[in-house]
This record gives C-alpha cells, structure tokens and sequence, in this order.
C-alpha cells in the first residue's frame, strides 16, 4: 500500500509537466490545427526565464567593506547584490531566495510575447500548407530556438533551487496513518503539482466561464461561422497560441529546481508530451490532462523494482508500449472527439 | 542503358562519375594554404557524405514519394549496424556477410514495424515511428545490452570466435574486403596538393551507386507510379478498389533495408556502435537532408545530405581565431564587430546555421536547393516555354 501511494505520488510531478505542455500543445491545435514541435522549446525558453530572472536578481555591484580586512590588511571589497540596497538585507535576501516563484510574474508576459510573435511571423503562413510542413517548420524553429539558448547560456545545466522553505521533504505517511519515513515527497513536488492543478483549472475556467472563452470554443467547433457572425476569431486564436505559450512557460519556471535547465530539455519532453497528447486524443484539452497524468503515474509505477524484475526495461518504454496500444486500438486517443484527425 | 532512359542515365554517369572523383574535387584547396580547412576530400568525411547519402536516399522513397512522414528512421539504422557488428564479431571481419545481413535484419525489423505503424497515417503515423524509434533506443541503452552493449556500445575484439577468419590472432582486427583493409589509404601528391584515395571510401561509393540506380528504377517503375498516386489522393485511390497498405508497406521495407545498408556501411567503416545512432534527433537529421536537398526528386537527398555533413564537419571546425584571420583586412572596431556577428553562426553554434536555413527552405523553396537550382536556371534561360517538361533529375514527386 505505502509502495503504491509513493509511486502515485512519484509519477505526479512528472505527469503535471506532460499534462501542462499536452494542454498547450492541444489549445494550439484545437484552435489553430497546428502541430506544434516547437512547443518543447517554449517550455525551455520558461526554464531559462527562471534563470535569466534570478541572475538579474542577484546582479551586484562591488563595495568596500571596512569592517573586515583580507590577509594584507586592506579593507576587503565584497559583493553587495542590488536588492540589498533598495530593500534592505533581509528582504534582499527573501527575494532572492524566492527567485523561481517570483520568476512567474515575469515569464507570463515574456512568453505570451514570445507566442504571439511565434504565431503572427510564423505559423499564420501554414495554416494552409499540410501537417508535415507544419511539424518541419516547427522542428526546425525549435532548433534554432534550442541553440540561441546554448549560445547564451552555455551547454551545462544551470542549477536554479527552490526558496529553502520548500527544501527539504514531507513525511506524507504520517498523515495517513502509516509508520514515519515510509513515504517521503520533497515540498517542490507538492507544491509543482498544486500549481499545475491551479494553472489547469485557470484554463478551463477561463475557457468555460468568459466570454472570450466562449468565443474561442466556437471558433474551435465551427470557425467559419464565428466568422461570419462578425467575430475577429483570428486575433483571439493569436492569443490564445500566447496563452498556451505562457502554459508551457510556466511548466518550465516551476520545473527549475526539480531538474536544472539545460538547452535540450525541451526536445526530452516534446516527444514524451506528443505521444501524450496523441493517448489522450487529438484536440482533447480533458484528455491532454488526464494522459499526461495518467502516464506519469504508469512510468513511475513501471520504475518499481519489483516491476523491473519481472519485465526488465520497462520503465524506459511504458509510455511509449502505451501510446502503441492506445493508437492502435483506439485510433482516436482516450477522449478524443469524433472527426478530429482521425486518418 | 541499364534499363533508364537517356537522361537518367545522364544522371546516373553524373553521380557515378562524382562520387568516384571525389577525392579530387573535394580538394579544391593545397595543403598549405588558408583555405585548406574547406578541403572535405578526406577519408572519414566522404565516406559520411556517401553513407548519409544512401540513407537519404532510402528515406525519400517514402517520404518522398508516398508522403508517410517518419520520425524513427534512425532505428533501422541502427539495427543494421547491430547486426553488421555482430556478423563481424561471430563469422568474419570481412565486410560483406556483414553489409548483407545488416540489410536483411533492416528490412525484417522495418516490415514489423511498418506493419503496424501504416495502420494509420498522417502525425499518427510519425508518431508512432518515433514511439518505436524511441523505444528500440532505450531497449538498447538498458535491457539489450548484452546484445548492443549498452552505454559503452560494441567494438570487434580479438577474442571473438570469428569462425570464417579464426585464424586472425594477436593484432587487433580490422574491417576488410577479402584482405584489403577499410582504413587503408594511398596518398597521391601532386604539388602542393594531397589527394587521399581510401579503399573504405571507394567500397562504400560503389554501393552508393548501387542505391542510386535502384531508387531511380523505383522512381521510373508502376510501382513508383503508385507510391506517387497514394501521396496525391489515397481515398481515390481506395475508390478505384487498390489497396494502398501493400504499396506503402513494401516502399517503407525498401527504405527501412536502405537505412540498414547505411547502418552495415557505418560499422564497415568505423568498427564501433552505439545506441545513440538510434536516437530522434538522427531521425530527425535524415529529415532535414531530405527536406534541403529536395523531397521527391531523385538527386536531391544526396545533394542535402552532403551539404548537412559538409556543415557539420568543415562549419564546426572554424573558430575565432580563423575569424580574426578572415576579417584582418577591416578596422579594428568594425572587425570585432563584424566578428561578434558571425561567431554564433559557426564553429560549435553550426546547428543554428542549420536550423535557420532548413526554417528558410521549408518556408521559401519547399522543393529544396533542387528547386533553387532550377530557379536559377530558369532565370538565365527565360527564352524557352514554360511548359517544356523539366529534364529527369528535378521532377518533383508530384
């Protein structure tokens, strides 16, 4: 029982990132029918907001401290970060520490920037052009994507850590009855999951309860005649391809400390999220969601040694064996919507 | 000749002719000059050209001509050189028991995996090539590895058994053809001039032709004709009452076994192996050849892969201090200047290059540098009429 809760628990982080980037990829394809390969990109690109954030956080500037002196006797100059400065030592701190949550407020803006621009300069020219083009095109922009990261900010990953309140982990047994340290969760994982649930329940809401929402769910069931009802659907679409930008975005922010960002990040979880979007069925957003969660859990169940000892391997290719069976049995994906890509 | 018409014949000599004069005119540059580092005419450079080349050409008699989309040609790839490592660990170091099963296993490996994979079409069916492509990858990295050796990969040893060639003993063992090595090679100096001729280079051109001649008979055969009309219109095709599966199946087998030739090439070459041969992104890789030399045109993936290799090899080699060498000649400012510019483009930052211009081929010339080629020469010749049919290498597929 522990073993299952603890697997359970185990697979959810990752499922939340495959459930928020198979949401973005969805929004995009729901609204705009473009397979986007880029979109493992812009979950990068969120990563290395988080960094780039707490880089200009720490910037500091050189003082001369006379209180302590160096081995020569002279006044030691130390690094004072601007914060402290402006808020005072404690407060510089407590920002600094809170570079990754704080990163949020300033990766929303940049990434929706960065989706609309995608989407006007780039991919308003193929919305007519087949499938293949689209998925060539993106690849290649996820690409060039990839390697601008790499020449700013090097090869090796960057560590970015949690505030150190979350350092450390929760004794999650204890709550439920069982005996201490039987199933341990680090604080970030508890804290990825709650703010994926928040960003995927911000979605939906917004989807269902605004009329912007509404709008945008019309113009995925019949665009032509949202059109015809004088709508402008395509500025909406636009900014709906941010949104989903900014999803990934923010997937990739709170994903810093649980694996340090590196310039192909993206790339490993684009093909992992595809296959996720593909199991929960083309153009499904409800389906996305329970996919990327649904295959998180099973990897992380398939990563137990009593599992691996029977099916050595299986781990690596669980989602993958899934995905296989799912399409092939089940062409259209688990809540995939009758008529939507189903050739 | 051959069974081709005059003009892919024409093509055929071209290429033929090409490939083995390629030690010269990959050497355009003497040895001690400046610009020596764009010589691409040595041994382990034109061997990739010719081997990326046969891959490139396997995957565009799919892609090219049926329009099925793969993301997990590497696996095959891969497979091939599994089984050609494992022919020269067991049997001989000979390389052609080797490059002949590599084919096989290919093709039995490729006709299981497109049989399930061309149940359906479209992103699914690139989806599921990479979900197999991905899966083999990992089995290789972990459960396989007392086949493929995992992580460390698999080099030929001297205590292999070997039993054709067992009484190989002591020096460690070499990839050869009835006794002529791979790896050996003569120099010819002429001037200030050295052209490397490399017996390895030669086997694996000549077997590039081979594949050259093949895919152009494919190209000109009912059965190409039919690959094209599945990329045209399948329901149509399903209307007249053909089945479309068998067509495509037998196109993906054809270039699952050219991938394998590739991969049998590769270990014949260089005799090693490792998994990340397998990996998406050279699935991805034989893609971007296909799509920058031209999808559907018969010249055209020898042409993208040869351009990917050149980059990848000659491109990544510059580095700043060949820039401040170049840009001597500007001012001191603007040099820097000139330089902070080009840096990101080259050196380790090549594959930027790259994806940019495969972003501007796929956006601007969808035919490829085919197509830029026949722009160009369009443009010199406007006199003639526009519907003057194009001549054999440059038909597009459709």
């Amino acid at each position: 029982m522990e073993a299952i809760i603890l697997q359970v628990l185990n697979g959810l982080d990752k499922g939340s990132a495959y459930a928020l980037i198979a949401l973005g990829l969805t929004l995009i394809f729901g609204t705009l029918g473009v397979v986007n390969f880029a979109h493992g990109a812009l979950f990068m690109i969120g990563a290395f907001c988080a960094v780039t954030l707490s880089r200009i956080i720490s910037l500091s500037h050189e003082v001369v401290d006379e209180t302590q002196t160096d081995f020569l006797g002279n006044p030691l100059k130390v690094e004072v970060p601007y914060v402290y400065d402006w808020f005072g030592q404690a407060a510089g701190d407590t920002i600094i520490d809170w570079a990754v949550p704080l990163s949020i407020i300033f990766a929303i803006p940049v990434m929706v920037a960065i989706g609309v621009l995608m989407e006007r300069g780039l991919i308003k020219h193929f919305y007519k052009r087949p499938h293949a083009d689209q998925i060539l095109v993106t690849f290649g922009l996820a690409i060039v994507l990839q390697e601008i990261i790499k020449y700013y900010y090097g090869a090796n990953p960057i560590p970015t850590p949690a505030p150190s309140a979350f350092v450390g982990s929760f004794d999650f047994g204890i709550m439920l009855g069982f005996e201490p340290n039987q199933i341990i969760y680090p604080y970030w994982r508890i804290i990825y999951f709650g703010f994926a649930a928040i960003i995927i329940g911000a979605v939906f809401a917004f989807l269902q309860f605004t009329t912007f929402g509404m709008v945008v769910r019309a113009g995925m069931a019949d665009r032509e005649t949202v059109q015809l009802l004088g709508i402008n659907i395509d500025r909406r679409f636009t900014l709906m391809f941010g949104i989903a930008a900014a999803v990934a975005g923010l997937a990739g922010v709170m994903y810093t400390p649980i694996n340090s960002p590196n310039y192909h990040m993206g790339m490993d979880f684009l093909v992992l999220s595809f296959v996720v979007v593909v199991v929960g069925g083309m153009g499904s957003l409800p389906g996305a969601v329970a996919a990327g969660f649904l295959l998180g859990i099973l990897e992380s169940f398939a990563s137990m040694r009593e599992v691996l000892n029977v099916l050595p391997g299986l781990n690596q290719i669980i989602i993958y064996l899934v995905a296989i069976i799912i399409l092939l049995t089940r062409p259209r994906g688990l809540m995939g919507r009758k008529g939507v890509m189903e050739d | 000749m051959f069974g081709l018409e005059a003009k892919d014949f024409r093509l055929l000599l071209l290429v033929a002719l090409l490939t083995m004069a390629a030690p010269f005119i990959l050497n355009p540059f003497p040895v001690d000059s400046g610009m020596a580092q764009f010589n691409a005419g040595y041994p382990d450079l034109m061997q990739r050209f010719v081997i990326f080349g046969i891959f490139a050409i396997g995957f565009n008699i799919l892609f090219g001509l049926t329009g099925y989309l793969s993301f997990g040609h590497a696996a095959f790839l891969g497979v091939g050189s599994y089984a050609a490592m494992w022919m020269m660990k067991l049997l001989t170091m000979n390389v052609i028991p080797g490059i002949l099963v590599s084919v096989v296993v290919a093709g039995i490996f490729s006709l299981a995996v497109g049989w399930i994979s061309l149940r359906r079409s479209g992103i699914y069916f690139s989806i599921l090539t990479l979900a197999f492509a991905q899966m083999s990858y990992s089995l290789a990295y972990s459960v396989l590895t007392p086949i493929t050796g995992g992580e460390t990969g698999l080099q030929p040893k001297v205590t292999d058994p070997r039993i054709l060639d067992a009484a190989l003993t002591g020096n460690a063992p070499k990839a050869n053809l009835f006794g002529l090595e791979m790896g050996s090679s003569t120099d010819l100096v002429m001037g200030g001039w050295v052209f490397t001729f490399n017996v390895g280079y030669y086997v694996a051109a000549v077997v590039m032709i081979f594949a050259f001649y093949m895919s152009i008979r494919i190209f000109r055969s009912p059965f190409g004709m039919m690959l094209r009309a599945v990329k045209s219109n399948q329901q149509r095709l399903n209307y007249t009452g053909l089945n479309a599966k068998p067509y495509t199946l037998a196109a993906f087998v054809i270039s699952g076994m050219y991938a394998g030739l590739a991969g049998g090439l590769m270990v014949a070459m260089d005799t090693q192996v490792g998994a990340e041969r397998m990996f998406w992104t050279a699935s991805g890789e034989v893609v971007l050849m296909s799509i920058l030399g031209g999808v559907g045109t018969l010249i055209g993936p020898v042409l993208g892969a040869g351009a990917i290799k050149y980059m990848e090899n000659i491109l990544s080699k510059i580095n700043k201090d060949i820039l401040y060498e170049w840009f001597a000649f500007l001012p001191d400012g603007l040099q820097d200047f000139v330089i902070t510019l080009v840096y990101p483009f080259i050196g380790k930052g090549w594959h930027l290059t790259l994806g940019l211009i495969f972003m501007a081929v796929v956006i601007f010339l969808p035919g490829g540098l085919v197509e830029g080629g026949q722009r160009i020469a369009a443009m010199f010749k406007r006199k003639k009429p526009s519907d003057n049919t194009p001549d054999g290498k440059t038909t597009p597929a459709e």
